[in-house]
């Protein structure tokens, strides 16, 4: 029971980690059709950021964040307008390719500037220690990643659909030139959806520095399943995303626990089934 | 893939540039070029076989990418599987015949072939990548599994193919290896040329410009897509089978994901749709790197990065392609 527990807490934690980086690939994937391998790199910086902040700078956890996740859209935006904006609308592999050598390039920079080592961000107190629930105790950093995923998707639930920049961004997504002609100016929604995401990207680095550690070779690593989650779930669809991270994570972590030696088997074995009884992900539109 | 779309790379129309006594010309560049290689770096015989070994696993990206259109991440699965086929054949079962290995690389990366065509082709476009993402990583792991068979993460080893012809040893130079290489290389080349201009490379063709128009016309678009990922498996097998015989030892990185996405990364450097740009492509691609890690493999990522960027915004055809339109329109004028 106990064993039981502890791989759901981990499959929750590290599903909502997943969910907080991969909802904004899913965002620029499925609403402004770019497949953006370059997302884990963003991720990546943002923890550098963050390290850098806290534990170089001195300054405080909540601080440190705000600041690499502003540092790491400054970095983004860009690079959104010289390289991004020519690939919107192209063929997948002409996004595939620019985007990986986006990531080289971030790789080869993070390693020039801050050496192969792995960087932590050192938590506050509040969030170092356990947390008792009454029956059990767990990792507060895990439930801080549980409650930032459930806070970052009800936000973005509502951003999309209850806002009036959420309309302007669904109707430039479904008719860029119309929703032009209607007076929305559809380069800097789509700015603005990027800088989101890449924003999102940064926070979920940062919160989830614990589970997926911050090292230069991190935009490759992680880059696959980032890809595979937001496929898995549908493009565009957070609701999908969600459910596409907790049934992830839920295999990942478990096949991790339960049998260690067959690596990440079961993790794929799982996509391959899902992606071929649903083509379009579990909630993707048509 | 977005087939539809002008600007795409794999959407333009690619004429035979060439007839058919270039094809000649072609084989002898190749025979040149290896001659050239080997007076140019005779004591590195391993890496230009290791060069031959890549490069046809890169024309094999290129038969599902650039002749069918179809965008795959995942090609080191069949390239791996021919490596471990003919490393296992001589391991395990005593084959050293170093032709028996190359065709058991080439069945076993025909089958991987037929596995991942079966899986990557139930999706389209962002399913596809990450389907065909998926099927490599699920190689690797049961590779890292079955360690009785493959060694796990310390590789396969105990590969001592037997001399060629009963002759010619594989020896520290690689003398032999390279040359067989060579012979491969020409022989898949000009098999590749004949299957390019038949009457089903065009269908392929055909497929990546309008798969809808392609059934409308009663040819099966799944069924002939899947014969290529049959042909492309054995082209990559047999790359993989003289990269273990030539290494006498099969590693884990030969079923990785970094190494299909570099042979995609080669492929469009060269220039996807002709099977010369799958060559210089690599060429370029490996030597560069060995020249370039040598100082600092860092560095090479970053070079590496922004020379996919350059080429993907101001030569989207790659090397051969851009080369080849520029040569046109000098003889135009």
């Amino acid at each position: 029971m106990q064993s039981v527990l502890s791989i759901a807490v981990d499959a929750l934690a590290y599903g909502m980690v997943l969910f907080v980086i991969s909802i904004g690939l899913s965002m620029t994937m499925g609403l402004m059709r770019v497949v953006n391998l370059a997302h884990g790199a963003f991720a990546m910086v943002g923890g550098y950021l963050a390290s850098y902040a806290v534990r170089d700078l001195g300054l405080g956890y909540v601080a440190g964040v705000v600041l690499a996740v502003a540092g790491t859209v400054v970095i983004a935006a860009p690079i959104e307008r010289l390289l991004y904006r020519r690939i919107y609308n192209k063929a997948e592999l002409i996004q595939v390719l620019m985007t990986i050598g986006i990531t080289f390039c971030v790789i080869g920079i993070a390693n020039y500037v801050f050496g192969p080592t792995l960087k932590t961000i050192p938590l506050p107190e509040v969030l170092s220690g356990p947390v008792d629930l009454g029956f059990r105790s767990i990792a507060a950093h895990k439930l801080f990643a549980i409650v930032c995923g459930l806070a970052v998707a009800v936000a973005l639930w509502y951003l999309v659909e209850r806002t009036p920049f959420g309309v302007k961004l669904r109707a430039s997504v479904d008719n860029a030139p119309m929703a032009a002609a209607l007076g929305v100016r559809t380069k800097s929604v789509y700015a603005a959806s990027f800088a989101i995401a890449v924003g999102l990207a940064a926070f979920g680095g940062i919160v989830g520095a614990e589970l997926l550690p911050i090292e230069p070779y991190y935009a490759l690593r992680y880059m696959v399943t980032f890809l595979v989650v937001v496929s898995v779930g549908g493009a565009g669809s957070i609701g999908g995303a969600l459910l596409a991270c907790l049934v992830l994570g839920a295999v990942d972590t478990t096949g991790r626990y339960l049998v260690p030696e067959y690596g990440e088997f079961f993790f794929y074995l799982a996509v391959i089934v899902i992606v071929c009884v649903f083509p379009r992900g579990l909630l993707g539109r048509a | 893939m977005n087939a539809n779309h002008p600007a795409s790379v794999t959407g333009q129309v690619v004429k035979p540039r060439f007839s058919a006594s270039a094809d000649w010309i072609g084989l002898a560049v190749i025979l040149a070029a290896s001659v050239v290689g080997n007076l140019l770096f005779p004591n590195n015989l391993a890496l230009l076989t290791r060069v031959i070994g890549i490069v046809m696993l890169v024309l094999s990206v290129d038969l599902v990418t650039g002749f069918c259109g179809v965008a795959t991440l995942g090609h080191a699965a069949l390239f791996g599987a021919g490596a471990y086929a003919a490393g296992i054949a001589a391991a395990h079962f005593g084959i050293s015949d170093p032709f028996a290995m190359i065709a058991a690389g080439a069945v076993g990366g025909a089958v991987a072939g037929l596995i991942s065509g079966l899986v990557v082709l139930r999706s389209h476009g962002l399913g596809q990548l990450v389907l065909s993402i998926a099927i490599v990583n699920l190689f690797h792991e049961a590779a890292n599994k079955a360690t009785s068979w493959t060694g796990g993460s310390d590789g396969l080893t105990d590969i001592a193919p037997s001399p060629l012809f009963g002759v010619f040893g594989f020896d520290l130079w690689g003398r032999t290896a390279y040359v067989l290489g060579i012979a491969l290389l020409v022989i898949v080349f000009f098999l590749l040329q004949r299957l390019s201009r038949s009457p089903f490379g065009m269908l392929c063709r055909g497929i990546r410009q309008d798969p809808i128009r392609v059934a409308a016309m009663g040819a099966s678009v799944k069924k002939t897509l899947l014969k290529m990922y049959i042909i492309s498996g054995a082209v990559a097998g047999v790359g993989g089978g003289l990269n273990a015989i030539s290494t006498q030892v099969v590693g884990l990185d030969s079923l990785s994901f970094t190494l299909s996405a570099q042979a995609l990364v080669m492929l469009v450097l060269g220039g996807t749709g002709s099977l010369y740009g799958a060559i210089i492509g690599t060429v370029v691609f490996m030597l560069f790197e060995d020249f370039v890690s040598a100082a600092n493999p860092f560095h090479w990522l970053t070079i590496m990065g922004a020379l996919l960027v350059a080429v993907v915004l101001f030569a989207p055809r790659g090397i051969f392609g851009t080369s080849a339109q520029l040569f046109d329109q000098w003889r135009r004028r």
